[in-house]
């Protein structure tokens, strides 16, 4: 295919990369500003980061959804590597029709709505709500979007790796974690990182599922985003985009490092 | 579904030579079972409780509703469960205009914003197809990076750029393009740009993967052969690009009629959409079994779409084969 990289399309993808980033380095620029207001610059400071550090609320929101973020994705991309493997590998078993029905379903399901069928669920067995709850919410629709990423990588694999080694007298759980695991990592991490921001990010779902002394990061943002746009807020917000651009960027040159490896090895073995 | 299904039966299918190498065996059963026993559990049970609840009363205890169908009083009890069930919260629904207006609003509003995410994505999903290969990797991740960013955040972005003393204000007045500021935020302008900021990469992503597959070639034997390209785009470049448009449309337009952060932070009070009324229902007025109400005709509104949805998955998985 030959691309044609015309006018149009260099002013179209330039348009639409302002109107995506623009607002958020807005948002970071003011971030950094002296003036309470956030809609006049007035000068150059970080006094917003320093106070942040001292509000204690926030201190222990953060906390909580750090250790939310790191255990429901942990556990999501089980889950959901385990759904993928059903999904691509499993063409026929009783209520597979389903099964990929209950998996691509919540991808798409209004969070309002998911919120609000688990907490019935959690009232309905008796579970008080807090930490435990609001984690296995995200647990419950995070691994949906694990199952699609891993299923992705399944799809494109060469099944003749995995052949060989039975062949050659492996056993199948050998086999899984020798030939298969190591070349769908890449999606399997990718996963747990999309797993956890979704987690980090989440508003809505942990609005319900939450109780007292669980209070996500977002809650506590959004509670005070209603009060009035402030820097902390600003400066809250820039800390979190930074954390997640950071980790995207150490794991796509991570995967990257690793996707030449394998190229390099898979050559290696060919050459024999 | 179907497509699942039919191939599903395909004696033929090379997806089976794992399993029956391994089919025996305990590892194989535990691999399906157990993210099926938790779906079922944390997605499909609730959904029964949803529809169990929005069929109780309201009362003052904790949890706010009457008890319905539960064997406390044995078997009687539940069949006297049975008799005390009703709709009466599906007809306070019906004869209050109120949520009928939230439920069509939340329709229309969706529907526009999908259309206008579709026209502001195709442009930037075509060119980032016709870029040089080199090229396309870091667009496609510059794409995706937003998404990882907070939704809360990027919403919260917009409100001080669209309030009256906000950014866009300031620029305009300062260019003299307008000599009042204009009143974007709190109305149905500022849901519109809401919904197509943080929805616009799940537009790009299917619309880019569908565009970049295509062979070009049939579109430059159309131009050699006298076609206008714009005629050469509606006739070749559009239809073959139909299950990325497909795709994207339903990934935008299914959560963005629930939404509620976008009608909430961005909208004020003055908008009606079905997500917000839900959480109010919830939060300020404690009603469960309305809010469970108007969660079940949510869904039955949906439900087509969700449809849809699935079957353009599963189409999707079997071309990935």
């Amino acid at each position: 295919m030959t691309s044609t990289w015309s006018r149009f399309n260099i002013t179209s993808i330039v348009l639409g990369f302002a109107f995506l980033y623009l607002p958020i380095v807005l948002l970071i620029v003011f971030s950094f500003n002296e003036s309470k207001l956030v809609t006049v610059w007035g000068g150059f400071s970080t006094k917003w980061y320093v106070s942040l550090f001292h509000n204690q609320g926030l201190m222990d929101a953060t906390w909580v959804t750090a250790r939310v973020g790191v255990i429901s994705a942990t556990a999501a991309t089980v889950l959901g590597t385990l759904a993928a493997i059903t999904l691509t590998r499993y063409t026929r078993f009783k209520g597979r029709v389903l099964f990929s029905g209950m998996v691509f379903a919540p991808l798409v399901m209004p969070e309002v709505i998911t919120g609000l069928s688990l907490l019935l669920l959690f009232v309905a067995v008796g579970l008080d709500r807090g930490f435990f709850t609001v984690t296995l919410a995200h647990i419950t629709f995070t691994m949906c979007f694990v199952a699609v990423v891993v299923q992705s990588r399944l799809v494109s694999f060469d099944r003749s790796l995995e052949e060989a080694a039975m062949d050659l007298g492996a056993p199948p759980v050998k086999t899984f974690f020798q030939i298969t695991l190591p070349v769908i990592l890449p999606a399997i991490i990718s996963g747990w990182m999309l797993a956890f921001t979704l987690s980090l990010d989440d508003l809505v779902i942990a609005s319900f599922t939450s109780g007292p002394g669980a209070t996500t990061l977002p809650m506590k943002i959004y509670s005070q985003v209603r009060l009035g746009v402030t820097p902390e807020i600003n400066a809250a917000c820039t800390i979190l985009i930074a954390v997640v651009a950071v980790g995207v960027i150490i794991a796509s040159i991570a995967n990257k490092r690793r996707e030449i490896q394998r190229q390099l090895d898979e050559q290696a073995a060919q050459r024999g | 579904m179907t497509h699942i299904a039919a191939t599903a039966s395909s004696p033929t299918q090379p997806a089976e030579a794992f399993p029956t190498t391994l089919a025996k065996g305990f590892v194989n059963r535990l691999v399906i079972i157990i993210p099926y026993l938790w779906l079922l559990f944390f997605f499909l049970v609730p959904f029964i409780i949803v529809f169990k609840i929005s069929l109780s009363q309201t009362a003052i205890s904790m949890p706010p509703y009457t008890p319905v169908l539960d064997f406390k009083d044995g078997v009687s009890g539940f069949f006297a469960g049975f008799r005390a069930l009703n709709f009466d919260n599906y007809t306070w629904l019906t004869q209050d205009a109120l949520y009928f207006n939230a439920y069509v609003t939340s329709l229309i509003i969706a529907a526009i914003s999908t259309v206008l995410t579709l026209i502001v994505g195709y442009p930037i999903a075509y060119g980032m197809a016709r870029a040089p290969a080199t090229v396309r990797p870091t667009l496609l991740m510059l794409v995706i990076l937003p998404f990882w960013t907070s939704f809360l955040i990027r919403v919260y972005a917009w409100i001080g750029i669209l309030k009256p003393e906000g950014l866009l204000n300031q620029v305009l007045l300062a260019t003299g393009l307008i000599s009042q500021p204009l009143v974007i935020l709190n109305t149905y302008t500022a849901i519109f740009i809401g919904i197509v900021y943080s929805y616009l990469p799940f537009m790009v992503l299917p619309l880019y993967s569908s565009l970049e597959k295509m062979d070009y070639s049939l579109v430059e034997a159309a131009e050699d052969l006298g076609c206008p390209p714009i005629g050469a785009f509606w006739k070749i470049t559009f239809p073959l690009s139909l299950p990325g448009v497909v795709a994207g449309c339903l990934l935008v337009f299914i959560p963005a009629v629930g939404e509620f952060v976008i009608p909430d932070l961005l909208g004020g009070s003055q908008t009606l959409m079905i997500g917000k009324t839900l959480w109010n229902e919830f939060f300020s007025n404690r009603d469960w079994p309305v809010s469970s109400a108007v969660a079940v005709i949510l869904l039955l509104v949906l439900t087509i779409p969700i449809m849809f949805f699935q079957q353009a998955q599963a189409k999707a998985q079997e071309q990935g084969r």
